[in-house]
């Protein structure tokens, strides 16, 4: 087992090496560089020239993206080009607030969701569980913003709840921070709510058939029973799955949902930059979104491969 | 009722409906709309009344007619993006599948390192890098989404090129592109056709996303997803105009996904269901 642990790691390490080429090549490589994008268009040749030499554009891209890549590691991420300023200034505070709401959305969306699949496999074809296939599938089908609007709306506006607008600030107490997310974390909650329970129910079902489920029923355990002793342990490893892609995708969801509730985090960060044109931002947002995606998908295939008794067990 | 020879389920019947309201609404903008696209008619997010029932938006256009023709955009983008993934998914898909173990791995090995990166970050990113425009929105967003559309390709060519008519057509001499479009196309079809419609969904939701984010279709063209972003406003003041354009695109996606689902229903498994 520790072999094939040991084998996902290192290919997601690989991963990892090649999303930042690619991220590095998709913002350097193409038309229009950062020195014509910071002067615009009209610029004479002689300004290009001298802002290319100050940000060391001149050098084989190989070795850019060697100094980008050393400097990310060492946390330093570059300066912005709209500011001048250290980008790592902005992002951390940022960060943080990104993965607080995150993070709060998942340790409710995850039990929750996991729980309604239990629930509604257990109840298969019973009313209960055609609610939540009608329910789940129209869910999917909202945009983001629907929700978070939605939301606003009744519980903000009509209701009077919460705040409409998270705008969170470090002196805040973690209790006051929480109440100000209660409204993108929910928005978020119910985005990957409907999936993550749909693939739960199908990944218990999946299991119902194979023979010592049958054998189960025959000893006459209750359903419940052997839904939760018998049929869970085996479908862990695909909910799993789906756990972990869910969030991954809540990493991006959490774009959007920061933008709507105009709430300080490094989505809002990157959506700012793209639309100013500030590549040395935008890359630095995008290579920590998708470092981010990367490391849970790899974190989902190693607790897969911990959660089969299959594999556990030494041959 | 039926449909191509099967029963049609209320869900089903529901999305077909749902389609057919917006192809309609949507075609004959120009003749359904009381107002024109820029007409100003009234107080700013002016509440439904009864000449203007979907209400007024954030410079006093008429909401209704400015849905329909925000719908063109919308519908027509859409569209194009998710045709244009296709071409280029399904060619790189049935090439993988159908030559040499060389071809196929790389083109693996390619959409595995673009999909290892989610997709709303790389649009972003090279949408920083050349601006936005319509013609590099469409071009980023079809050939990032044609990398799920191979995926699935592939897998269903590599099931049909190990097919005994497969193997008789390349002893017949046939050309590569005719074993493709002939024998390989024709039988990969129900799971593309359920695939188109499921994609379309995500490309709609896709560009109403950045079109949110002020990163998509740009002023004075509108789409449902830049009206959401315009009259975002409006929703502390209680009013729903930004809900509107986002209540119609879930509308949309709700009735292709409606018709997937009884589609998937009648060829084989059911959409979310087993492995």
């Amino acid at each position: 087992m520790l072999p094939l642990v040991a084998q996902r790691v290192a290919l997601g390490l690989l991963t990892l090496l090649a999303v930042s080429v690619l991220v590095f090549a998709g913002t350097e490589i193409l038309p229009g560089d950062v020195a014509t994008a910071i002067l615009g268009q009209s610029a004479t040749p002689e300004a290009v020239e001298a802002i290319r030499r100050s940000l060391g554009l001149e050098e084989p891209a190989a070795l850019r993206y060697w100094h980008w890549l050393a400097g990310f590691l060492h946390g330093d991420l570059g300066n912005s080009l709209a500011n001048g300023r250290p980008i790592i200034e902005q992002l951390d505070f940022r960060l943080k607030n990104t993965l607080f709401l995150a993070s709060a959305a998942a340790s409710v969306a995850v039990p929750l969701s996991v729980g309604l699949g239990i629930l509604a496999a257990i109840n298969q074809n019973g009313s209960f569980d055609r609610i939540v296939n009608i329910v789940s599938l129209s869910a999917i089908s909202l945009p983001e913003f629907f929700i978070g609007y939605v939301l606003i709306l009744l519980l903000a506006v009509k209701l009077d709840w919460f705040p409409s607008l998270s705008a969170i600030s470090p002196e805040m107490s973690f209790g006051e921070r929480l109440y100000d997310i209660a409204l993108p974390a929910a928005t978020l909650t119910l985005v990957v709510l409907a999936h993550m329970m749909r693939m739960t129910r199908a990944a218990i079902i999946g299991v119902m058939s194979h023979p010592f489920i049958e054998m189960a029923f025959l000893k006459g355990l209750p359903r419940w029973r052997i839904i939760v002793q018998h049929a869970l342990p085996n479908a862990l490893a695909p909910i799993i799955n789906v756990v972990a892609i869910n969030l991954a995708y809540l990493v991006v969801g959490v774009i959007v949902v920061e933008v709507v509730f105009v709430y300080p985090g490094i989505g809002q960060l990157m959506v700012d930059a793209v639309s100013k044109r500030d590549v040395p931002v935008v890359q630095a947002c995008g290579l920590i979104f998708a470092g981010t995606y990367v490391g849970l998908n790899l974190l989902a295939d190693i607790l897969a491969i911990l959660s089969n008794p299959l594999l556990r067990v030494p041959k | 009722m039926r449909l191509l020879g099967h029963r049609l389920s209320g869900g089903a019947a529901v999305g077909f409906a749902i389609i057919l309201a917006n192809i309609v609404a949507i075609s004959f903008a120009r003749w359904i709309a009381p107002y024109g696209e820029a007409d100003l008619v009234g107080d700013v997010w002016a509440p439904p009344s009864g000449a203007d029932w979907l209400g007024l938006d954030n410079l006093g256009r008429d909401m209704f007619s400015r849905l329909l023709f925000g719908g063109q955009t919308s519908v027509s983008l859409a569209l194009l993006i998710t045709a244009l993934s296709f071409s280029l998914g399904i060619v790189m898909g049935f090439t993988a599948a159908t030559t040499n173990r060389w071809i196929d791995a790389a083109l693996a090995r390619l959409v595995d390192i673009i999909m290892a990166i989610p997709q709303l970050i790389l649009a972003l990113m090279v949408l920083s890098v050349l601006g936005t425009s319509i013609p590099v929105l469409i071009g980023t967003i079809a050939i990032l989404d044609s990398t799920r559309v191979f995926r699935l390709s592939r897998a269903v060519a590599m099931n049909i090129t190990v097919m005994e008519y497969v193997e008789a057509a390349r002893l017949r001499g046939e050309k590569l592109w005719w074993i493709m479009r002939r024998e390989v196309l024709p039988n990969a079809l129900p799971p593309l056709i359920a695939e188109f419609g499921l994609r379309f969904c995500f490309t709609l939701l896709f560009i109403a996303s950045l079109s949110f984010l002020g990163l998509g279709v740009q002023p004075p063209e509108a789409d449902w997803g830049s009206m959401v972003r315009d009259n975002a406003t409006a929703i502390n003041f209680g009013g729903i105009a930004p809900l509107v354009p986002a209540a119609a695109i879930a509308l949309l996606t709700i009735g292709v996904n409606l018709v997937v689902d009884w589609f998937l229903s009648i060829h084989g498994r059911a959409h979310g269901e087993g492995a």
